[in-house]
């Protein structure tokens, strides 16, 4: 059954929009270069950041459509009757999620690269960099949006909570820290399902 | 015999307040309880606590194997109803054909009625194994014909050695113990 609902939401997000996030990905660094002006000595050194912020605001698009939507329908509910613990739930969610943006995110960073003047070496840090973090963002998307499900106005709150949250990925990630980066992206991810397993129990009325 | 379904002592509540207290049920094989009572009595938390979604707040509750029919679809409503209803049940076409929706498999479950959608909530309990079920307002939006084959399906499902334990305001068909809430 996990493996069933991690594709279904897999499918659930390719039928829906997956390219939104990679499209605003691509659009916020396209933004940068308009912004700061054609330097590309200036470009380069900003790159990586530049890299993480887009990728920290795609992340913030799909929340609303990761857990809302199947606790109001009582997919959650079905679920558990079937005998899935939240945390797995959860766990298939994140893993569904960071398929739909992850690897896409991956490709998309080499136009964004260009963008901004990025030179192979250090795109192939910020590539690793990237494909250390993201699983954690999935992990911190899927959390937030379980402890949001059901709220008003709960994309907003979202923004509010994930951001933080995401400091320390967003810190070694442009600092190119790889083994701080795979740490602490390790300790969110593996802390995300326990989160939003709690928050999906709580929420039931 | 060992009860499929059995409150002990068991008081709930929801939100600060407190619903009912020192409740006590049991649901052998092949029987049927009927809960009744006004709007807000309680009757919907008494089925999902029931079903293990809420918690007990005091007293004990044992639960068999369950399925649930409730006013959630738990359906992907940008797929066909077989498709959809395939993620739950292992023969889809079973189902829908118990609850008389054959005919709407390929239709997209956005597009059904309020009444083909809860033919096919129930649909998934009718090829399900489990020994209990728990309905919430079953006849909500069935029409003459559903409510019929709903009726059919309880009774066969009794006569295998089920138990049904269903919620509802309104008179249900066929033969019920009744429990009624206090509002």
């Amino acid at each position: 059954m996990i493996g069933r609902l991690a594709l279904r939401d897999l499918r659930r997000a390719f039928s829906g929009a997956a390219w939104l996030p990679i499209a605003f990905f691509l659009l916020v660094a396209t933004l940068v270069p308009f912004a700061i002006g054609p330097d590309a000595r200036l470009l380069s050194r900003i790159a990586i950041g530049t890299l993480w912020i887009a990728a920290l605001t795609a992340a913030l698009l799909p929340i609303e459509r990761l857990i809302e939507p199947d606790r109001a329908d009582g997919v959650l509910d079905q679920l558990a009757l079937y005998g899935l613990a939240e945390e797995s739930i959860a766990a298939a969610k994140i893993v569904a999620h960071w398929l739909s943006f992850g690897p896409l995110l991956l490709v998309a960073a080499i136009p964004a690269s260009a963008l901004l003047a990025m030179d192979g070496a250090s795109l192939v840090r910020a590539e690793i960099a990237l494909a250390l973090g993201t699983p954690a963002l999935a992990g911190l998307a899927v959390a937030v949006a379980a402890v949001t499900a059901g709220l008003p106005r709960a994309g907003s709150l979202a923004g509010l909570l994930l951001l933080p949250l995401a400091v320390p990925l967003l810190i070694f990630g442009a600092a190119d820290a790889l083994l701080l980066e795979a740490a602490v992206s390790l300790l969110l991810t593996a802390g995300a399902p326990f989160v939003a397993g709690a928050a999906i129990r709580a929420a039931r009325t | 015999m060992k009860p499929l379904l059995r409150f002990e002592h068991v008081a709930l509540r929801r939100g600060g307040r407190l619903l009912f207290e020192d409740l006590d049920l049991a649901l052998g094989p092949g029987e049927a309880l009927h809960v009744a009572g006004p709007n807000g009595s309680g009757k919907s938390s008494l089925i999902r606590l029931a079903a293990g979604l809420l918690r007990e707040e005091r007293g004990r509750v044992e639960r068999s194997a369950l399925a649930l029919a409730d006013d959630h679809i738990a359906l992907d409503r940008e797929l066909p109803l077989k498709s959809a209803l395939g993620f739950w049940v292992p023969s889809p076409n079973a189902a829908m054909e118990a609850l008389g929706i054959g005919s709407l498999a390929e239709v997209l479950v956005r597009l059904l009625s309020s009444g083909q959608l809860k033919r096919a909530t129930l649909a998934r309990l009718a090829v399900s194994a489990v020994p209990l079920w728990l309905l919430d307002e079953p006849l909500n939006a069935l029409d003459v014909d559903g409510a019929r084959l709903l009726q059919r399906q309880i009774e066969t499902h009794r006569a295998r050695g089920g138990a049904i334990l269903a919620a509802s305001h309104q008179p249900l068909p066929g033969d019920w113990r009744r429990l009624d809430l206090g509002a």
